[in-house]
């Protein structure tokens, strides 16, 4: 068992697999732009820690921009600590703590006294149950990332209709802005979720599993909706469904028992899985 | 009898019927069952009768006081035993207005110290912190009295009374001669005393806010104190109101430690250096001396 003291000795742990980038025009992919995306964040040697349990083992994971990424593997790898570990809510559970860089526009998010604040403005997170909270309406749920911080938008209202319209939601609940956002359905409830973090306009959208608490009609609108909104943000998804992670998302990263095993363009991991381990995954030989 | 009827809706019966197989007679077929609704229900039976007597005996007690007084016992403020004149108002003034101060005094510390203990102390203090809060509310008010009376008392005479009378001498509050004992006393004690009851409740429904909420406002970017203001306090508001409903029913009950240090005597002042009396201390200081019908009745009415 790894312990904390062995922490500065990450980088002569061989890594299992080169991360390898996958020329994004080898898709026939409609959506995809520009010829060659940018990074937008990046992670270097990323280890994190529940107490003394070592859950991400050095992961160094490329994030382009205006892509979505996946992230797959069989519960307990460690897909959701790495995703917060990207806004700094890793660091909020008593007894977590991190090591290694976090990078946005190559810029060090944990550099000593830098506030997280201001990185989770531009970094959004939808969580794996939808969190509305409840003592507000769907509009103030909406603009809730500018209340809270006693900030005021200077065009609330066209602000509340683009970021529901953006997160598919506007429709249903344009009459309705008054009504409680605990009353939604919960494919509501996460679709106000996603607005609630585009109102914010984050340059990054983390979801974590944003579609394990929905029916599967809730789940394909939330899905074609995450694909749209790739087209305009950078997005990081964790799945529990490897047939999500195909559908929506450019590129996959497999991580498995907090190493990231593989990382290519999204056809080519599940057509041409180039490590044993995420062949036998993807194939449902284990997992 | 048909076994998918419910005999307790089945109007061929009497109420009483209804009532005792609702109730106690139930709709277990085992013996053992059967015995342990019955021994419950039979315990749960003498709270009811044990209220219900206790009221119907104040009630039934008090019953000359009101035939002479009417509505002048709660607007009455002679309390003069002697001329057997009764008037309750300046017990009800000083219960209420102790407590409200009390209140105002205990629930920005109280909320404070919950907000600490459910959000903000490290792990490892918050188990003995907040068990040290639940054992002050452990302590006996008698303690409380008698540290009012030795400790408190003369502190508020020599130190702290003197400087609001030069202070604030000239406003009806801090008139009158700084004397220790009075409402000032009897204020800071009952808001010592309800703070940990306040404090703890508060904490417990602090901690019941799902930390979904939490993440959900970090999230957006907020910081941790926009956070506990405005995503979890008003998950917590209805909690917290009941903490501090509690905290009132404490303060407006409480009779020892506020006997000790108020100073007993029904006047109506607004300074806080006037000694006053509460509803509960009059009762406590004087069902040894009542005699006489009217008296007694009196203080039952009081009760």
């Amino acid at each position: 068992m790894l312990t904390l003291l062995e922490t500065t000795t990450m980088e002569e742990r061989p890594m299992t697999q080169p991360p390898t980038f996958a020329a994004p025009t080898a898709r026939a992919e409609p959506t995809a732009a520009p010829v060659a995306p940018s990074v937008k964040m990046q992670t270097e040697a990323l280890c994190a820690w529940f107490g003394k349990n070592k859950v991400l083992q050095g992961i160094s994971l490329p994030i382009l921009e205006k892509r979505v990424t996946a992230l797959i593997g069989p519960s307990g790898c460690g897909k959701s600590t790495f995703i917060r570990c990207l806004n700094r809510l890793h660091e909020v559970i008593p007894g977590a703590k991190m090591d290694g860089r976090v990078l946005l526009d190559n810029e060090d998010v944990y550099v000593r006294g830098m506030d997280p604040v201001g990185l989770r403005r531009r970094v959004g997170m939808v969580f794996q149950r939808p969190n509305p909270f409840p003592t507000l309406s769907i509009r103030d749920n909406v603009l809730a990332g500018w209340k809270l911080a006693g900030l005021r938008p200077k065009d609330p209202d066209t602000l509340v209709e683009k970021a529901l319209n953006q997160a598919a939601l506007w429709n249903e609940v344009k009459d309705s802005l008054n009504r409680n956002g605990a009353s939604l359905s919960g494919g509501q409830q996460q679709r106000l979720c996603i607005a609630r973090a585009l109102a914010l306009e984050p340059e990054v959208l983390l979801m974590d599993e944003p579609c394990s608490a929905l029916d599967p009609i809730a789940t394909a609108k939330v899905e074609e909706l995450i694909h749209e909104l790739g087209q305009k943000y950078t997005i990081v998804i964790v799945t529990h469904s490897m047939q999500q992670a195909a559908r929506v998302s450019h590129h996959t990263a497999f991580l498995y028992m907090g190493d990231l095993v593989e990382y290519n363009a999204t056809d080519a991991l599940f057509t041409r899985p180039a490590d044993r381990r995420t062949e036998d995954y993807i194939t449902g030989r284990f997992g | 009898m048909n076994e998918l009827s419910t005999p307790e809706t089945d109007p061929t019966h009497s109420w009483l019927v209804r009532l005792w197989r609702a109730f106690i007679h139930g709709r277990e077929v085992n013996g053992p069952d059967r015995i342990f609704r019955i021994v419950t229900a039979v315990f749960a039976a003498t709270a009811i009768v044990t209220l219900g007597a206790m009221a119907w005996i104040m009630f039934k007690e008090s019953i000359p006081a009101m035939k002479q007084f009417g509505w002048r016992f709660i607007s009455g403020v002679d309390w003069d035993p002697v001329q057997d004149s009764f008037g309750a108002l300046p017990y009800i003034f000083g219960t209420v207005v102790s407590s409200l101060l009390a209140l105002v005094l205990a629930v920005p510390v109280a909320l404070g110290i919950a907000i600490y203990l459910a959000e903000l102390a490290p792990t490892w203090l918050r188990r003995p912190l907040g068990f040290l809060v639940e054992l002050l509310a452990a302590i006996p008010s008698v303690i409380y009295g008698l540290w009012g009376v030795f400790v408190l008392s003369p502190w508020l005479r020599d130190s702290i009374q003197p400087f609001f009378a030069k202070a604030f001498g000239w406003t009806p509050f801090f008139e009158g001669t700084p004397r220790g004992f009075g409402m000032m006393a009897g204020v800071l004690i009952l808001a010592i005393m309800i703070l940990p009851t306040i404090a703890s409740v508060s904490r417990d429904v602090l901690e019941a806010v799902p930390n979904s909420i939490r993440e959900g406002a970090l999230a957006l970017g907020t910081t941790r104190w926009e956070m506990v203001r405005k995503a979890v306090l008003p998950c917590a508001k209805s909690g917290v109101v009941g903490a501090v409903i509690l905290g009132l029913g404490r303060a407006l009950g409480e009779t020892m430690a506020v006997t000790m240090v108020i100073g007993n005597r029904a006047d109506i002042s607004f300074s806080l250096f006037s000694p006053s009396h509460t509803l509960a201390s009059v009762l406590a200081n004087e069902y040894a001396e009542a005699s006489g019908d009217i008296y007694h009745a009196s203080l039952m009415e009081i009760a």
